[in-house]
Formats: C-alpha cells, sequence, structure tokens
C-alpha cells in the first residue's frame, strides 16, 4: 500500500470516527451492510473506469449504459422470460461489444475519448428510454429469481454479496493492473503512448482492451444496480455514476493525464464517497447538498494531496542544501 | 537607459583593455546547488561586436552561467558587472534592460502564429481606439527591417510552421534583436540544423558581429566554434579550464581543455574489423507520405555501420520511420535476409529484430517516469514474465547485465530514467535493444545533446554491434560524425538516395555535394552514384 492510499484510509478512519461520535447509528450493523453494498456496487463500476483512466482516456457513457444495460436485463428476464445466465451473459457480452467498439474508434479513427464516451452517455440514455417508451422496467408481481437475487442483492454472514463480489474483482484486478504485463503496458502507455509504441507495444490493442474491461465491469454492476433497485425508470436511473466513478478514481490518487494510480487507491476512494454520502444522510445534512458536500471534500483532497507534495518536495531540497552545507570545508 | 561608463572604478581586467571596455563581465562568481558547486572562481569579459565560443562537457556549468546571465539565479558570490555598473548578480528585468538575449536549443515559438506575431508577441503596436486591435501595418513595418538584419529569406506573415528549424532560428534572432539585444547568447543553436542551415546560421551570427553585436555562441560542434568564435572560453566542472584566443583555437587544443585529457579515439569509432556481409535489410522502391512520388531502395549490409546523411526535410526519419513500422509503407517492398517482409507497426519490425533508436529520446526512445529496468524490459516483456506476470527477478537481472555491459551511470537499475544525464539515457534506450539481438539497428541521430565523452562509448557500442554481425544504419547530420563512424555513407536529397560514397571517397565536400543534389568528386569514376 503506497503513503497516498494509507492517507486516504486514514482519512477514511477519521471521519468514520467524527461520524460515529455524533452518530452512532454509523457503526449498526444494518447501516454498514448498505453502505458496502453500495460500495459494491459503485466499486465495480469505478475499478473499470479506473482502467480506462490509467491509459490517459475517460468513459463518460456509464452512467448511461447503467441505465441501458439495467433496462435490458429486466426486460431479458422479466418480460422476455430468458433463463437469466443467458440474459446475463447477453448483457457482460454487449458490455464488452460497446466497449471494443468505444476503443476501436478511439485508437483507429483518433476521436477523443472525451467526444467519442460523450456521445454514447447521450445516445445510451436515449435509446433505453425509447426502449420502454420512457416507461419504468421492472418486475411484475410474484416474479422471483432466487439464485439471482441471492447472487446480487443476498448476504453472506451478514456482508452483502455485492461486496464480496467487489473484493474478488478487486483481487484479479489488482493482479492484472500491478503484476501483469498487461498492466506494466497500460501504465507505459498512460505515461507516454508513443515511446509505448516505439517499444514495440501494440498500443491500439491494449487501450481497446482497456474500455472492453471497462464495458464489462460497468455491465456487471448495471446488473447488481438492476437487482438493486429492482425498478429502472431509463430516465434517470445511473445518473452522473460517471461522476462517481471518475471522482473514485481521483480520489484515489489517479491522474486524468494517464499513467498514475492504484487499484486499492480507487477502491478506498468509492469507500470515502459512499461514506459522505452515509454522513450526509446520518449528520441530517439537507440531501439536497449531496454533490456540493462530495465536490467539497474532493477538492480538498486533491488539493492536501499537491500541496504535500510541494512541500515533500521543498523539504528534501532543503535536507540536501543543509548535508550540502556541513559536508563543505570552511573557507 | 543612460549608459554608465564609470571605467575609473573598474577594476584591474580592464587595465589590459584600455579602449574597449567590457561592456558586461564576470568576476570571481561561485554559484552552488545542493550537493554541487555548479560554478566557481568562474570570471569572463564579453565586449561589444564580439563572438566567443562557450564549450564544456554536460554539467561542465554552462547553464549555470547562461541563469546568472538571464537573471534567473543569483550567484552566491562575485560580482557581474555591467556597463561598468557592478552588481551581486542580475535581475531578469536587469538582463532584458541590459540588452541579454537568448535563444535556446528548444525554441519558444508559436508555431500556429505567423513571423512578425511571434516577434513582437505581446508588444503588438495598436490602433487607436477602445477594441485594441492590431494595426497590422504597423507590426509589418516595424518586422521587416528586423528580417533584414538576420538575412531572413521568408516573409514576415509566413507562418512559423511553414519554416526550417534554422529559419525559426533566425525569427528568434529577431525576436531578441527587437528589444535592441547587444548580447545574443545561442544556445546549441545548430544541434538540430544540418549542415546548409548550419552555414546559414554561422552568416548570421557573423552578420550581428558586424553589427555591433556580441554573441556567445554555445556549442558541441568544435569546428563551428572554429569558424566563427573570435575567443574560446572553455569550462570544465563549474570552473574555467581556460581561454583559448583566435589564433589558439583549434579542435583538440578545445578537446583537451574540456576533458582536461587528449582524448585519444577523437570521436572516432575505431575500422571495421571484418568485411561487410550479405545484404540485410533491403528497401526496394519505397514511398514515404512526405515524398509519395520519390521511391528510395537502399541496401543494409551486415557488420557495417551504413551512414545516412543528408538535410533535415531530405526524408532520412520518413525512411527510418517506414522500416521501423511507424509510418505506413505506401508502396515498395521490404526484404529481411532475402525474404519478402511485411512491417504494419512497430511491434512487427521489433517482432524481426529490427529496432530504432528514434531522433527524439525524451519523446519516443524511453520513457522518463519509468525506471531504467522497466525502459529495457519493456519491448520484450513477455520474456521477463511467467504466466502474463512480470517477473521482478528476470527483470532486474536483464538491467543489471546491461547497466554493466553499457556502463550506465546511475545509483541503481531502479532510478527513474528522467532522472539520467542525455547520454545515460541514450544508453538505456540502446541497452533495451541490445539486450534483445538485433538484426537490424537503425540510430537516427543517436548522439544529439550528448557530451563528448558518452559520444565516443555509443560509437564503441554501435561498432561493437557491426562487428557481432549486426546491419547498422545511423542517420547523422553531424558531418564529423558520419566520416569518422561509417563504412559507407548512404546521401538522402529531396526524399531519394542521391548517391553512395565508398569509404575512399568520404569528405565533407561529397557529402555537401550530394545532399544538395550535385555529383561528387570521385577517386574512381565508376564509383558511387547511380
Amino acid at each position: 500500500m503506497s503513503k497516498k492510499d494509507l492517507g486516504l484510509l486514514v482519512l477514511i478512519l477519521v471521519v468514520g470516527a467524527v461520524v460515529t461520535a455524533i452518530n452512532p447509528r454509523f457503526l449498526l450493523p444494518i447501516n454498514l451492510a448498505n453502505t458496502s453494498n453500495l460500495i459494491g456496487l459503485f466499486g465495480i463500476l469505478s475499478i473499470g473506469q479506473a482502467f480506462v483512466i490509467i491509459t490517459g482516456g475517460i468513459e463518460l457513457s456509464v452512467g448511461s449504459l447503467v441505465a441501458l444495460l439495467g433496462t435490458l436485463f429486466i426486460d431479458f428476464i422479466a418480460v422476455r422470460e430468458l433463463d437469466w445466465p443467458l440474459a446475463f451473459a447477453m448483457i457482460i457480452l454487449l458490455g464488452a461489444i460497446i466497449g471494443f467498439v468505444h476503443g476501436w474508434l478511439i485508437t483507429r479513427l483518433k476521436l477523443q475519448p472525451f467526444v467519442v464516451t460523450l456521445c454514447g452517455l447521450l445516445i445510451y440514455r436515449g435509446v433505453a428510454r425509447f426502449y420502454t417508451a420512457d416507461g419504468t422496467a421492472g418486475f411484475a408481481f410474484g416474479q422471483n429469481f432466487p439464485d439471482l437475487e441471492f447472487l446480487t442483492a443476498g448476504r453472506s454472514g451478514g456482508v452483502p454479496n455485492s461486496f464480496i463480489a467487489l473484493i474478488i474483482i478487486a483481487i484479479v484486478m489488482w493482479v492484472v493492473l500491478h503484476r501483469s504485463v498487461f498492466g506494466r503496458y497500460l501504465y507505459a502507455i498512460g505515461k507516454n503512448e508513443e515511446a509505448a509504441k516505439y517499444s514495440g507495444i501494440r498500443t491500439g490493442r491494449i487501450v481497446i482492451a482497456a474500455y472492453v474491461i471497462c464495458g464489462v465491469l460497468t455491465a456487471l454492476s448495471a446488473i447488481y444496480f438492476a437487482m438493486y433497485t429492482r425498478s429502472i425508470s431509463p430516465a434517470s436511473h445511473g445518473q452522473f455514476y460517471e461522476l462517481y466513478a471518475i471522482a473514485a478514481a481521483v480520489l484515489g490518487g489517479f491522474s486524468l493525464r494517464g499513467g498514475e494510480g492504484s487499484l486499492v487507491g480507487v477502491i478506498l476512494g468509492t469507500v470515502l464517497l459512499q461514506e459522505l454520502q452515509n454522513l450526509v444522510n446520518l449528520l441530517g445534512i439537507p440531501s439536497s447538498l449531496n454533490f456540493a458536500v462530495m465536490g467539497g471534500v474532493i477538492l480538498i483532497g486533491v488539493l492536501v494531496d499537491q500541496q504535500w507534495g510541494v512541500f515533500r518536495a521543498r523539504r528534501r531540497m532543503i535536507e540536501a542544501t543543509r548535508q550540502n552545507v556541513a559536508g563543505a570545508p570552511a573557507e | 537607459m543612460a549608459h554608465r561608463l564609470l571605467s575609473g572604478v573598474m577594476t584591474s581586467t580592464d587595465t589590459t583593455h584600455p579602449i574597449t571596455a567590457p561592456f558586461l563581465s564576470l568576476e570571481a562568481v561561485r554559484k552552488t546547488y545542493p550537493g554541487v558547486v555548479a560554478l566557481d572562481r568562474f570570471s569572463m569579459e564579453v565586449r561589444s561586436g564580439e563572438v566567443i565560443g562557450l564549450v564544456g562537457e554536460n554539467g561542465a556549468g554552462k547553464s549555470t552561467l547562461m541563469k546568472i546571465l538571464g537573471g534567473v539565479t543569483r550567484p552566491d558570490s562575485g560580482t557581474v558587472t555591467v556597463d561598468g555598473a557592478a552588481h551581486d548578480g542580475l535581475t531578469v528585468e536587469q538582463s532584458i534592460g541590459s540588452g541579454i538575449a537568448f535563444v535556446h536549443q528548444e525554441l519558444n515559438l508559436f508555431e500556429n502564429l505567423d513571423v512578425a506575431a511571434n516577434i513582437f508577441f505581446g508588444r503588438e503596436p495598436l490602433r487607436a481606439g477602445p477594441l485594441k486591435l492590431v494595426d497590422r501595418a504597423k507590426l509589418r513595418e516595424m518586422v521587416a527591417p528586423l528580417l533584414k538584419r538576420v538575412g531572413a529569406n521568408f516573409s514576415a506573415d509566413a507562418p512559423v510552421a511553414s519554416l526550417s528549424l534554422a529559419q525559426q532560428q533566425m525569427v528568434e534572432i529577431a525576436k531578441a534583436l527587437s528589444i535592441k539585444a547587444r548580447l545574443v547568447i545561442l544556445d546549441e543553436p545548430t544541434s538540430s540544423l544540418p549542415i546548409a542551415e548550419t552555414e546559414k546560421l554561422l552568416d548570421v551570427i557573423k552578420g550581428l558581429k558586424a553589427q555591433g553585436i556580441s554573441v556567445i555562441f554555445i556549442s558541441h560542434r568544435l569546428h563551428e566554434i572554429e569558424r566563427v568564435a573570435d575567443h574560446v572560453v572553455v569550462l570544465r566542472d563549474g570552473t574555467l579550464a581556460g581561454t583559448l584566443a583566435k589564433a589558439e583555437i583549434n579542435h583538440d587544443e578545445m578537446v583537451r581543455l574540456m576533458i582536461g585529457r587528449m582524448l585519444k579515439e577523437r570521436e572516432k569509432a575505431g575500422e571495421a574489423t571484418r568485411a561487410p556481409g550479405s545484404v540485410a535489410l533491403s528497401a526496394n522502391a519505397l514511398r514515404t507520405s512526405t515524398y509519395p512520388d520519390r521511391p528510395v531502395s537502399l541496401e543494409l549490409r551486415r557488420a557495417e555501420i551504413l551512414g545516412l546523411a543528408g538535410l533535415v526535410g531530405s526524408g532520412r526519419t520518413e525512411l527510418a520511420r517506414v522500416l521501423f513500422g511507424i509510418d505506413e509503407r505506401l508502396g515498395g517492398s521490404v526484404t529481411l535476409d532475402g525474404k519478402p517482409l511485411n512491417v504494419g507497426s512497430a511491434a512487427d519490425a521489433v517482432a524481426n529484430g529490427i529496432f530504432l533508436v528514434p531522433e527524439d529520446r525524451k519523446l519516443t526512445g524511453i520513457l522518463l517516469d519509468l525506471s531504467i529496468a522497466q525502459n529495457i524490459s519493456l519491448p520484450n516483456l513477455p520474456a521477463h514474465a511467467k504466466r502474463s506476470l512480470v517477473s521482478a527477478n528476470a527483470e532486474l537481472a536483464t538491467a543489471e547485465k546491461q547497466k554493466k555491459n553499457l556502463g550506465i551511470k546511475a545509483p541503481s537499475v531502479l532510478t527513474r530514467t528522467g532522472t539520467l544525464s542525455g547520454g545515460n539515457q541514450q544508453k538505456v534506450v540502446l541497452a533495451k535493444w541490445l539486450a534483445m539481438n538485433p538484426k537490424v539497428m537503425i540510430l537516427d541521430e543517436p548522439t544529439r545533446g550528448i557530451d563528448i565523452g558518452a559520444k565516443a562509448e555509443i560509437y564503441g557500442l554501435m561498432r561493437a554491434l557491426a562487428d557481432a554481425g549486426v546491419a547498422v544504419l545511423m542517420i547523422s547530420s553531424d558531418m564529423e560524425e558520419v566520416i569518422g563512424v561509417s563504412d559507407r555513407i548512404a546521401v538522402m536529397h529531396e526524399g531519394q538516395i542521391s548517391g553512395i560514397l565508398e569509404k575512399d571517397d568520404f569528405s565533407q565536400e561529397n557529402v555537401l555535394l550530394l545532399a544538395v543534389g550535385k555529383k561528387p568528386k570521385l577517386l574512381q569514376a565508376a564509383g558511387g552514384v547511380e
């Protein structure tokens, strides 16, 4: 764990302690379970975003995708009555295809990630609303999917299975990002795509793979979100989720220029964001201030991190000067 | 600004030159940074209309001296005297106010603006009225004489992006003249210029001198210094290693002062120890996007260093980029060891043992933020991994071996590459390719911006590669380098090979003639030219 991640963890614990002191309900099992469920849902989404951000790209369409894919999933199993594993596989595949198309447009046709995924944001939201004729997709009365519901919205020993899913995905993706050849390529491309290309890396394929990973994880989280809310109104479901995901990555130490950030960081970023949401509820802060609190904390966090870096650099300089002065012979 | 000529107050240094007092002098200047003494007991004088050559290896203190003259940094002790007024150090305003202007190696021009807008950027003449519109007519009037003074062959409304490097440097110099410069400091202006362009720049320097403007000319290309400098100041390890008067200026003496000893090899890579082998890489009627209508053919043999000379823009880098798969091949074919080769990407080239050491080390050669070890393993990462997971041990072992073989000077292989000197960075670029058995090694300006000691080592490495049977293609704009290092020289002119010189016909004149598309003077009438 890097120093940055450690700092973030301390911040999470301190905020938790302060909230507990003011409102002890923070530590009630029901509250912790609810919060960790949300951490699981947003965490999966944020890891996907992190893989794109590490390449220096951005994926703005994930919120709309959560709406579109969630709508489709519920439609598949509730209306068209497909077997849920088949529907599950189709949604994941669709996420992968959409990720591939984004990556292809960005690497082969040289469009900017911001532009491609902004168009995606508008298109998928529109398609989702059209698909349900602006209605709400949901389950009919009495429809049950015991296995699916256990895996997505269920609990094991009190721990939400969505949170357990996040932990498993996080461990796998940690290995991929920090230990694999592919992960090294991602960092290299994020730092300097040209130099990576000149080192013989097929940068296009690697970047496309990052968008595919983001698409798949977004699809997975879309299913989790759908099973959590159980009914989806495509006009508002998943709105601003891309910003939650980006915020979690930035809080976790990712640079939007690419090439910087750790998986532990993005998870901790998600945890902090959800803790803040919870704090707004528990401390009786008007929920309309929700976004303002988040924005303020992210700004302060990024500012402190940056100033800390400046401070350390200056201290190193002073240290070195002192040694130099002490070591120099008297004139 | 009133000139304060207080010759009576001047120190003993001016008694030897009673007539033309120096307008700028430094005395016993010392500057330390944490851990290093950058400049110590350094003194020099600048007189009007004098061209001073300033030479020294990287890290000798040239940059610090420039910063002091520019007012960016203050010396710890010593005096800077301008027009007879002594200062502890200059401020940026004082420096500009005294007419000291800089033309840096990396040009500070807005490529999207035209020449006139660049010269008077932020100081444009305005029309009367509340809108503050730029008075284009007046601007042109002001720019015209400046361009004339630098001998510009381009117009004031040419976009800077359309100019050659030398022309862009003229724009920078015109900018310096526009603020009434009395001293123009040129920091390695020719390092990225090809031969003919360099000539133009040297003419500009002579022109400045004739107008009574002083020039400090910093360059690693000593023969250029020989040609224009009135005297030479040599820096070594932050101190004045020596001053050479006009008559004493020669290449060997400068090198001796710079490194404190005679360099035996004198930047030479030695002779080939074996005859060139069979054709390794052959380009047949290759077409590049820069010159789509000019097919290029070239044969590169095993165990030879083929120098590729020519003017900047003659298509040498483009040829290298096509061979390495970075640019698209628009036509023609490539064979490797006689077999047709289809290179669609750099990854394909690398897989076939064709490697490129690119022109721009920092942007394309290495990743500055990665460690030495990570840079070296990057092109061959799967070989340093088990089941797709990177093995740190394998990576470190390769890096340690290369660090030792190439003599990369760094605290450890985990050191960030960005903190290394230019020469050591270039060795890292070489190391990553040497670690994977090259068949064909293409080097584009391999020694640009690298000091003499590291240069000699890189020449040695190239020769060792050729001796080991590798086909080496070296693109270079440095005439001494091309002639000193190559076994054969191919010269490009406007997208095509204008001729190939064998060792007996090597001469600056021949390379230059071919570079401008003329016939060389050959020993054997039948030699070389296609």
